[in-house]
């Protein structure tokens, strides 16, 4: 079976030549063009709730804070709790630990930006910056890796801080990445004391 | 190579059916009539593998589907239900399990045979696009397939891959938390990855076809790289292809059958047998060999996004081959440099892939760097330059006078016998 369709379709003589110079569209262009335009945007506008439904859903928003008790810490103690589903460290540090972070320079730091949820995005990497605020020998850290999200060891590493057995990124005593792939310093999560031994995060 | 059918229905059934729907039409003219260079040799029985392949795994994979259950609570459980309790649940994880690994081998032999001889080149780059797209479909299923288990390999292996998106400027964060659809890796991404891995082999399925139809509108390559020009220089490809891809399958087979009864995990990683933790990286994350050269590659570079820009350009370059190479000659055979160039970087490719396998310290560091250098500059300066300097040898006027290896006389009979063996003229 075949078909032949006239090779144009017949236009009735009073039809307007669209190449004409004087042409002016017609209320039919503005209708098609117009149909057009609502389709398109209606049916863009449908694919959101298929992006966004692979979004954190409200009972993954929900898991917002935790409070944990520090009270049974020693110096030299560190204890890794669950914050969002990832692990955040909690370091009181020896007097060494801080000394030996104090002393560093920010001009040997690779990320020389504190990566303090609690202060001011632009802060320095001073060791105060880092600590928890009006608890110096507390350090608070989401525990994973700038570079590609391992966890880090403790106590490991050239400056006896952290070390991340992926690819070899090197942590000091302030959780200051100081070498290897990793970009940024580890991130201090929001956190408060709600008392002097109990420190809730987020 | 778009002749007219050699299809002639022979009972009224196959007539009645070939005026509604020419199937039978369609797939004797494709698989059956089909004229293939009577020179192929025996890489080029890697498509036919692949299919067959790409059919295991489906069905391996929709039967273990009814078995395991993508919940981060007991995924690990039901994988081990599925080794320990389920009837001969242990055969068909190891035949998918060791199938991803075949896949990758017979694809990785079938995109070498590809370069060797110039698969890529005019009028064939739509099929080599082609082709690239399946290789990185391929390689997000079997990414997927490999977080499913979640043992501790799969949980960093989902971390680490799925990291490498916060390396993108403004917006990484944010796409890296969708993907998660949590803060970390998590139930969310359990399920996404299992639903996605269900789907993307049905994907493949597609492009396949569309693979297959592109080299049946251009034609196959051939060692020679001269194109068929007469009926003597093509065979059909029933019973010719056919047979050949049949014996190069069952030694195929044979491989995949010693991993999967001799020696079933020695290609995965022991950490996966142990249940996903979050708080604990294994000390030592490696992905599966079939990785291993871009991972050494994403190591190369000691900085997080120039380590992710090389990694993507690493495979992104392939894209870009039929444009790089500037030579008109398409098979290595005929040209004298760039064959020798071409076993340089296999080499090389294996060489990262054994780099990529170890702890990034030392020499490994800087090998990673030297063969990684040395990957680009494949691509991006020997490719193209070849082109200018080589002097290619003096090619064959046909493929039957390269199989018979003197100028083809007309006169005699076309080709040994058997050879053409038209099935459709015999009887
Ligand atoms: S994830 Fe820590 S160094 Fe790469």
């Amino acid at each position: 079976m075949s078909y032949t369709y006239p090779t144009t379709v017949p236009e009735s003589a009073s039809d307007p030549d669209p190449s004409d110079p004087h042409y002016q569209p017609s209320r039919r262009d503005f209708f098609v063009i117009a149909t057009g335009a609502f389709a398109a945007v209606g049916a863009v506008a449908f694919v959101w709730p298929f992006v966004d439904q692979m979004n954190p859903d409200a009972s993954a928003l929900a898991l917002a804070s935790i409070e944990v008790d520090v009270s049974a810490m020693e110096p030299g103690q560190s204890i890794t709790v669950v914050w969002r589903g990832k692990p955040v460290f909690i370091r009181y540090r020896t007097d060494e630990e801080i000394a030996a972070a104090k002393d560093t320079q920010l001009s040997e730091l690779k990320d020389p930006v504190a990566r303090n949820d609690n202060l001011e995005a632009g802060a320095p990497a001073t060791d105060e910056n880092r600590a928890a605020a009006g608890h110096e020998a507390f350090l608070v850290m989401v525990g994973i890796c700038t570079h590609l999200g391992c966890v880090p060891l403790g106590e490991a590493g050239d400056y006896n801080g952290w070390f991340c057995p992926c690819h070899g990124s090197v942590y000091d005593t302030a959780g200051r990445i100081r070498h290897g792939p990793a970009p940024e310093n580890l991130l201090v999560p929001p956190l408060t004391f709600a008392d002097d031994t109990t420190i809730k995060i987020g | 190579m778009q002749g007219t059918s050699e299809y002639t229905p022979r009972t009224g059934i196959e007539r009645w059916i070939d005026k509604r729907m020419p199937l039978p039409r369609l797939m004797y003219d494709s698989f059956v009539s089909y004229p293939i260079p009577r020179n192929l040799n025996y890489a080029y029985a890697f498509g036919g593998i692949l299919s067959v392949m790409l059919i295991s795994q489906i069905l391996t994979g929709v039967v273990l589907a009814m078995h395991y259950a993508a919940n981060s609570e007991i995924a690990f459980t039901s994988v081990e239900h599925i080794m320990r309790d389920v009837n001969y649940g242990w055969l068909l994880r190891y035949l998918h399990m060791n199938g991803s690994s075949m896949f990758f081998l017979a694809v990785y032999v079938h995109i070498f045979r590809g370069l060797y001889y110039g698969s890529y080149k005019s009028p064939r780059e739509i099929q080599w696009l082609l082709g690239v797209v399946l290789f990185l479909l391929m390689m997000a299923t079997a990414f997927m397939g490999y977080v499913l288990p979640w043992g501790q390999m799969s949980f960093w292996a989902a971390t680490v891959i799925t990291n490498l998106f916060s390396a993108i400027p403004l917006v990484g964060d944010a796409i890296r938390t969708w993907l998660w659809g949590g803060f970390s890796v998590g139930d969310p991404t359990l399920n996404r990855f299992f639903s996605l891995h269900y789907l993307l082999p049905f994907m493949i399925a597609g492009v396949v076809i569309l693979h297959v139809w592109a080299f049946h509108v251009t034609g196959q390559t051939n060692p020679t790289g001269v194109e068929p020009k007469s009926r003597r220089d093509v065979v059909p490809f029933t019973p010719h292809a056919t047979m050949k891809d049949a014996v190069a399958l069952v030694a195929f087979f044979l491989v995949f059958a010693w991993f999967v009864f001799y020696m079933p995990n020695y290609l995965g990683h022991p950490d996966n047998y142990v249940e996903a933790n979050p708080l604990v990286t294994p000390p030592h994350i490696v992905p599966e060999w079939y990785f291993l050269p871009f991972y050494a590659i994403l190591r190369a570079i000691p900085s997080k996004l120039g380590g992710v820009i090389a990694l993507g350009l690493s495979v992104v370059v392939l894209f870009l081959v039929p444009w790089l190479d500037t030579s008109k000659v398409l098979s290595a055979a005929y040209r004298p440099l760039y064959r020798i160039f071409f076993w340089v970087f296999v080499v090389v490719c294996i060489g990262l892939g054994y780099i990529g396998a170890m702890p990034p310290e030392g020499g490994y560091i800087i090998a990673g760097q030297l063969l990684t250098a040395y990957y680009f500059i494949h691509f991006f300066i020997i490719l193209p330059l070849l082109g200018f300097i080589e002097t290619p040898k003096p090619r064959p006027a046909s493929i039957t006078e390269a199989v018979l290896g003197r100028p083809d006389e007309p006169g005699e009979p076309a080709t040994p016998a058997g050879a053409t063996a038209m099935p459709e003229r015999r009887g």
